[in-house]
């Protein structure tokens, strides 16, 4: 009855008729036998021959059996080397001392060949699966290796990709474990040509790389179309539309947009699909959630993707908290979630900011739960509106002696007034012109706002008094967007005049609406922080260019930019 | 009447298995027993006479012989409990039939090695 695969088995007994019994019937089933008669033999004998099974005597002269298969199984390491002793040990205690012994299993005498064919053949199968435990031990060790350095290489070209943007802005705060990138998390932060900030908090569904490549079209979108002067409504369309283009069915994002305005001390957000955000004052006061009203991006089609945004008021020293899904599902050994309700005791606990992260920490560990590397925090902080924290641009073409005088005049009728934000193409117009660039950002800012002036409170009719307070807000973006979405009627224009002017240029801009107009002294005159919220912006549009005009009852703005040539 | 007292069907795997080394293991169980039995008369302790006794237990129980294989296993028990007043008698009944045993496997050594 030869066996399938041969295997070198060492027999150490001290009785020669046992010995050469039972080396004729190993030898009978097909394998290769060593012999030898005492422990220290065994072991020697183990050692040059490394044999695969041993059949070892209990009771021998010089080393018994127990003592030969201790050293034996110590220097078998891992690999298992089955040994079955050979015994006429009747007692339970000797039985058990062969066991301990490190013995796979025992055979009396007399022995019988078919019995020990049928052992031999059970513990080689014993053998072989270890091997494989083994092998397959190794090779995901290795597998594992081979992706923890993929993940290095990767991590390290995303980051460079999400953080080119102004996380490290001084009014940024964030914590994201080391590996959160690969289970989904993405955090982005950049400034707009105005000196707004935009902030993206991310959480893409599933683990893993899969999670992570949808980040890299994300952040693209994000800072190219933020330098670019679009706002979260067109950034958001974009992404959508993107996402959902490339991403698989099960795959979408959550995300949570941010539009920080310094200048007018508001923040307009969007979220879909994140967790609550707390809007909070600067003694840490919870004064408002930020909660998810839309879907998460990359699962609606474009004609059903809602990108209606929510606009707050944040004063000078409040903060926006916001984190990801990993902090309250986090679970502790009886399967409790963190849950919403220990964050807030957290949040209304802290006393000082530099610590809330650590506090937040603390209270995880404290609840038990399992440390989990998918977690990001975010604390962001508004700012004083004069505050100047967008670096400048840097150009890098070579252009000079750009058109000097040019004019032209664009104009926005009825439901072309819904889509179409028409300042992200007149930047980049203007951007051609050296002598402007220096001043992009005020260009932004005006241009945004003339333009919001003329939709909002020429075409659409609303009032910017309603602006003067968080109730307010909410009233007054709720009204936008309500009559935004139904039948508009009216036109606005807005004309672009550059021309040559002293040493240098000068670029006239004039924006006019189909509206009722304004009382022009009444708002000029009123004291400026009366006008912060609600005062049209007027204020700021005055203060960025050389001169700022209304004409026509208020209908018709025209502003004036100039330049000197620049050695 | 030597034969009643091995088994046969020991007797005939072993033949079985050991095929031409038949006649090297009655040898050797001739030799390794004679031996056995000298080591049960000149054992100078408890754990010298049990030692041998599990010995010749083992390869007695292998031949098939196991009366004397039973004999030696209460020999073996025997030694552990002091004092050892009268276990002249119990090495003297594993001396008579091993005679026995001897004498049966002589004759199979001499009926295999003239086959």
């Amino acid at each position: 009855m030869p066996a399938k695969e041969a295997l070198s088995v060492l027999i150490a007994e001290d009785g020669a008729v046992d010995r050469l019994l039972l080396a004729q019937i190993v030898r009978k089933q097909g394998h290769r036998v060593f012999t030898v008669e005492n422990g220290e033999q065994a072991v020697k004998l183990f050692v040059e021959q490394r044999p695969q099974l041993v059949l070892m005597d209990a009771l021998m002269p010089v080393m018994d059996g127990f003592e030969a298969a201790r050293q034996i199984k110590a220097l078998a390491g891992e690999t298992l080397v089955p040994i079955i002793f050979l015994t006429s040990l009747n007692e339970e205690e000797a039985l058990v001392r062969c066991l301990e012994a490190g013995g796979d299993d025992f055979m009396a005498k007399p022995y019988s060949a078919i019995i020990l064919g049928a052992r031999i053949r059970a513990m080689d199968r014993l053998r072989r699966l270890q091997a494989t435990v083994l092998e397959q031990r190794d090779q995901i060790t290795r597998h594992h290796n081979h992706l923890l350095n993929e993940q290095r290489v990767a991590k390290a070209v995303f980051d460079k990709v999400t953080h080119s943007g102004c996380l490290n802005a001084p009014n940024i705060r964030y914590l994201q474990s080391p590996y959160a990138l690969f289970n989904g998390d993405l955090l982005l932060a950049a400034f707009t040509p105005s000196g707004n900030m935009h902030v993206l908090l991310g959480d893409f569904t599933g683990h893993g790389l899969p999670a992570a490549v949808g980040a890299m079209p994300l952040a693209e979108v994000f800072y190219g179309m933020t330098a670019k002067g679009y706002g979260l409504v067109e950034i958001l369309r974009e992404m959508n539309a993107k996402l959902k283009r490339i991403l698989p069915v099960d795959m979408f994002c959550c995300a949570l947009l941010l539009n920080l305005s310094f200048q007018r001390q508001t923040v307009e957000v969007w979220s879909g699909g994140m967790p609550d955000g707390y809007r909070l004052s600067a003694e840490g006061e919870m004064l408002s959630c930020l909660s998810s009203c839309h879907l998460p991006l990359g699962i609606l089609c474009a004609e059903h993707f809602d990108d209606s945004t929510e606009t707050l008021p944040l004063q000078e020293g409040e903060r926006l908290f916001l984190l990801s899904d990993g902090v309250a599902d986090t679970c502790n050994e009886q399967d409790q979630l963190f849950g919403v309700d220990r964050l807030g005791e957290v949040l209304t606990g802290n006393r000082d900011v530099e610590r809330l992260f650590d506090e937040v920490h603390q209270a995880l560990a404290r609840f038990g739960g399992r440390p989990r590397d998918d977690i990001s925090l975010l604390d962001i902080r508004m700012l004083e509106p004069q505050c100047q924290l967008a670096p400048a641009v840097v150009y890098s073409d070579g252009l000079h002696g750009a058109p000097l005088e040019w004019s032209l005049r664009f104009e926005l009728r009825d439901q072309s007034l819904k889509s179409l934000n028409p300042v992200p193409y007149l930047l980049q117009l203007l951007q051609e012109i050296h002598g402007l660039r220096a001043v992009t950002g005020a260009l932004h800012s005006v241009l945004s706002e003339l333009y919001s002036n003329a939709l909002e409170h020429g075409v659409l009719g609303l009032d910017s008094r309603l602006k003067c307070d968080a109730q307010g807000f909410a009233q007054y973006y709720h009204e936008r967007n309500r009559r935004l979405s139904g039948k508009v009627e009216g036109c606005v224009s807005i004309a672009l005049r550059v021309e040559p002017h002293a040493a240098g240029g000068r670029l006239m801009i004039e924006v006019r609406d189909s509206g009722a107009g304004f009382d022009v002294e009444r708002v000029l005159s009123s004291p400026v922080k009366e006008q912060a919220f609600s005062g049209r912006g007027l204020n700021l549009v005055r203060r960025l260019s050389r001169d700022a005009r209304w004409l026509d009852g208020g209908r018709r703005a025209c502003v004036e930019f100039a330049w000197e040539v620049q050695a | 009447m030597s034969e009643h007292r091995i088994d046969q069907k020991v007797l005939s795997d072993l033949q079985e298995v050991m095929e031409d080394g038949y006649l090297q293991l009655l040898e050797t169980f001739l030799e390794d027993s004679e031996h056995r039995i000298n080591q049960l008369h000149g054992a100078k302790d408890a754990s010298e006479l049990g030692m041998t006794a599990h010995s010749f237990k083992g390869s007695s129980s292998n031949m098939g012989a196991a009366a004397l294989a039973e004999l030696c296993r209460q020999l073996e028990e025997r030694v552990r409990q002091q004092p050892l007043c009268g276990i002249e008698d119990l090495i003297h009944r594993i001396d008579l039939e091993y005679l026995e045993v001897q004498r049966f496997y002589q004759g199979e050594r001499e009926r295999v090695s003239a086959g």
